[in-house]
């Protein structure tokens, strides 16, 4: 096959989402209706009041949206999500489905845990960038591993990937139990704390003491930028896009196979990596087991519902972030465990991912989308 | 002639990698032989006693001594040879075979080197492997249905989960068997459910399997926070315990390692054998099979493409849903939050490692058990290595093993496809 054919696919798929309203804006948000009315019914059916799913849906709505706070909790839960999500999506583009994220943050977020605590005196210019870079050098590296696997024998990433995860907990448990890095006074698995000098700066305390918000969100929308340049406006995206597109014709147009496929891990190992840094770094100060909290996992979800496109990643990783701030303030002041914002994000990946569910479900919103 | 052209290099990239892959193991196998003789050998002295009798035992067989430092060298010898035959002439036949012996070998070695001195039970631990190999072996079995009518199930974990969560509360309700019916229905569901969203609306395969994977997680994590908690009655199922078969669980070694287990155990064997039967002897299992190669094919044969595939993938769920009961009904009797803890990933893994084969998915859950109780009971003998690290090692044995063995395995060759008929 040609090269041009591969062009003309990227442009096709790229002009056609581009302009489909239907696609982009009515059906995400009758997938979030349905979802929440969905929500309602298990509710219902778990034997929640009426009052009270009442109450849990306006703490959802004002826990994530409500206040500076709530804003302040959004985009500090959509910060690691976005990153993360961006390593997938980026992958997901070249053709690899990468588990790995999970793993991939815990050693990032460990490299800046180390880095962060190790040079006392440093200056924050310095400090803060050396420990996003061992991060994101981290994650590459683990990453790197299943994509060189794959490259090198045609083991599947999908099998490396979960094994190097299940070996980065213990790794991380090792870590956490041992010196340098447990903290000296403690007996229980714990890091020591990182130095102000490497601590994500708080942007918004000066309006309201209690804000978490962190530079975090200006690492991840700057991943959104760069991601969004690597894959549309340099020719290793193109590479990468043609490779995940169709591999073979790729191959025959000369690109290096192997290589893109390492590249590729290896850049979304870094972006998983940021996200840990982000954890540890912005909001916790120190790692603990499991510090990670699942974000690895629902960030493929990020991914998905985001249709692998940078922007689309950063809009998921909001809505992510959203339902997470919401779901705490729904279950302090509603009762209803944040469990349930689990079944909600599935339902709106699965309303999204199937327009002709939607379109069944509610033919009156959907008459114009074509197909 | 292009054709040609473009198939030569084909061939000729295939080859390469080929020769690559043999040559990497190679590398693997000498490190192996370096690593066992300095880390098994050198420091080590004294007998390693593994005891073959469990109490109560029909006959009583004398534990199995082995000195533990001409074994190790013997061992590292043997793997060094391994290692350099793969740089000879006509290696890569060799690969697999020789770098899954030389696996097992180290593994014998290590046990030696951890038992030196002391004893240990050999049969306790292979019964656990037995044990912790269901649930790995029914999800790739799940997989394996799915998968050869090229249906990629990612949602194994989510069936899993949600077997064990609807094993305790039906257990509760109605009783062990009540529970194992309900339980297994209800993997069924969920693997109908799969089916509707990627067969009849064409979603995504991986989106659809992630996206059950998370409803059920959130699900049953919701009931049992916002209800379990509540009513502890509806969590509080019955156990089903282990039972001999007569005779054969009196032959030393082999009957308490397979002939002295529950039910969970024998169902995994039985349902391993019907599928294989199912799948590779039976007039509809080469339909499915037909359908997950080429479905065009199938289709123009008059082979109903959507229902071979709303039956298989039920049939998996089904069977996730009977190895989801493992969790509760076969082991503690209560539902926790996630507690199949990435199992269902594992199977997944197990599935393609056994090459979309159900006996080879049992075979791989049996490598991941014996993992998985080779490192609880090693906690026992007390090693100079650190625990975390003797977990890590099964993960780290089947990189290897998938690096070295399935390079070159093949997927149902629709896999992942969905099927729109004209």
């Amino acid at each position: 096959m040609r090269q041009e054919t591969v062009t003309e696919e990227v442009l096709r798929r790229a002009v056609v989402s581009r302009f489909d309203v239907g696609q982009l804006v009515i059906v995400p948000v009758l997938a979030v209706v349905l979802a929440l009315l969905i929500g309602g019914i298990i509710m219902l059916a778990t034997g929640v009041g009426f009052p009270a799913i009442g109450r849990s849906y306006v703490a959802l709505f004002t826990g994530s949206l409500g206040s500076a706070y709530a804003i302040s909790e959004t985009l500090t839960a959509a910060a690691p999500l976005t990153l993360a999500g961006l390593g997938i999506a980026l992958a997901f583009r070249a053709g690899l489905f990468n588990i790995g994220a999970e793993g991939q943050i815990l050693l990032g977020g460990m490299a800046a845990v180390v880095v962060g605590f190790s040079f006392p005196g440093l200056p924050i210019a310095i400090h803060l960038p050396l420990a996003l870079i061992a991060a994101a050098v981290a994650g590459a590296a683990w990453a790197a591993i299943a994509g060189w696997l794959r490259a090198a024998t045609g083991a599947h990433e999908v099998i490396t990937t979960i094994m190097l995860n299940l070996t980065c907990y213990r790794l991380v448990d090792y870590m956490l139990r041992n010196p340098p890095v447990q903290r000296p006074d403690r007996a229980d698995p714990i890091s020591r704390s990182v130095l102000e000098s490497a601590k994500l700066p708080h942007l918004l305390d000066w309006l309201e003491p209690g804000l978490r918000l962190h530079a975090g969100i200006i690492v991840a929308a700057l991943a959104v930028v760069f991601v969004a340049w690597l894959l549309f406006r340099t020719t290793i995206g193109f590479e990468f896009r043609a490779a995940g597109l169709n591999p073979d014709a790729a191959r025959y147009a000369g690109m290096r196979a192997g290589l893109i496929i390492v590249l590729v891990m290896a850049i979304a190992g870094a972006l998983a990596g940021l996200a840990g840094a982000n954890q540890v770094l912005g909001v916790l100060g120190r790692a603990s087991p499991n510090f990670s909290g699942g974000i690895g996992f629902d960030a493929i979800a990020v991914a998905l519902l985001g249709r692998s496109h940078p922007v689309g990643v950063l809009l998921s990783g909001l809505l992510f972030g959203a339902l997470e701030a919401g779901g705490r303030q729904m279950q302090a002041l509603a009762g209803v465990s944040l469990d349930l914002i689990g079944v909600i994000q599935a339902l709106i990946i699965i309303f999204i991912a199937a327009p002709m569910l939607v379109r069944t479900i509610a033919p009156w919103a959907l008459r114009r989308m074509a197909r | 002639m292009a054709v040609t052209e473009t198939m030569a290099t084909g061939m000729k990239a295939l080859e390469f990698s080929r020769r690559r892959q043999t040559q990497v193991a190679g590398w693997l196998l000498l490190a192996l032989a370096v690593f066992v003789a300095v880390v098994f050998a050198l420091p080590v002295e004294g007998e390693a006693a593994f005891r073959l009798t469990l109490p109560g035992d029909a006959f009583a067989v004398p534990n199995l001594t082995v000195p533990a430092q001409p074994y190790a060298y013997v061992v590292a010898a043997l793997l060094a040879f391994f290692g350099v035959r793969q740089f000879m002439p006509g290696a890569a036949r060799w690969t697999g075979i020789l770098l899954g012996i030389g696996l097992l070998l180290a593994v014998t070695a290590f046990l030696t080197w951890a038992t030196a001195g002391k004893s240990f039970s050999l049969t306790g631990m292979l019964q656990a492997t037995v044990v912790r190999a269901v649930p790995i072996a029914l999800g790739g079995l799940a997989g394996v249905l799915c998968e050869r009518v090229a249906v990629i199930n990612i949602a194994i974990e989510g069936m899993l989960l949600a077997g064990a969560f609807a094993g305790a509360v039906a257990g509760s309700l109605l009783g062990g068997v009540g529970g194992l019916v309900v339980a297994t229905a209800v993997g069924g569901l969920f693997g109908l459910l799969l089916a509707l969203l990627v067969v009849t609306y064409r979603v995504d395969q991986i989106i659809a399997g992630v996206a059950i994977n998370l409803l059920v997680l959130g699900l049953t994590s919701y009931a049992s926070s916002q209800v379990l908690t509540q009513y502890r009655f509806l969590n509080n199922a019955p156990v089903f315990r282990a039972f001999d078969v007569p005779l054969l669980s009196d032959i030393p070694v082999v009957g308490p390692v397979l002939f002295k287990q529950n039910l969970f155990v024998y169902g995994a064997w039985i349902l391993v054998a019907i599928a294989t039967y199912y799948l590779f002897h039976t007039r509809t299992g080469l339909r499915a099979r037909a359908v997950g190669e080429h479905p065009e094919a199938a289709d123009t044969l008059g082979i109903d493409v959507f229902r071979m595939r709303y039956i298989n993938v039920t049939l998996g769920g089904l069977v996730a849903g009977f190895g989801g009961a493992w969790f509760t009904l076969g082991s503690v009797g209560r539902f926790d939050d996630n507690m199949t803890d990435g199992r269902g990933f594992i199977a997944l893994a197990a599935m393609i490692f056994g090459r979309w084969h159900p006996v080879g998915a049992l075979m791989a859950a049996l490598v991941f058990g014996f993992a998985d109780s080779l490192q609880q009971k090693l906690a026992i003998l007390g090693t100079p290595i650190p625990s975390e690290f003797l977990a890590m090692a099964p993960y780290i044995a089947t990189i290897v093993l998938v690096a070295g063995l399935i390079g070159r395995a093949r997927p149902p060759a629709a896999d992942g496809k969905p099927y729109i008929k004209d």
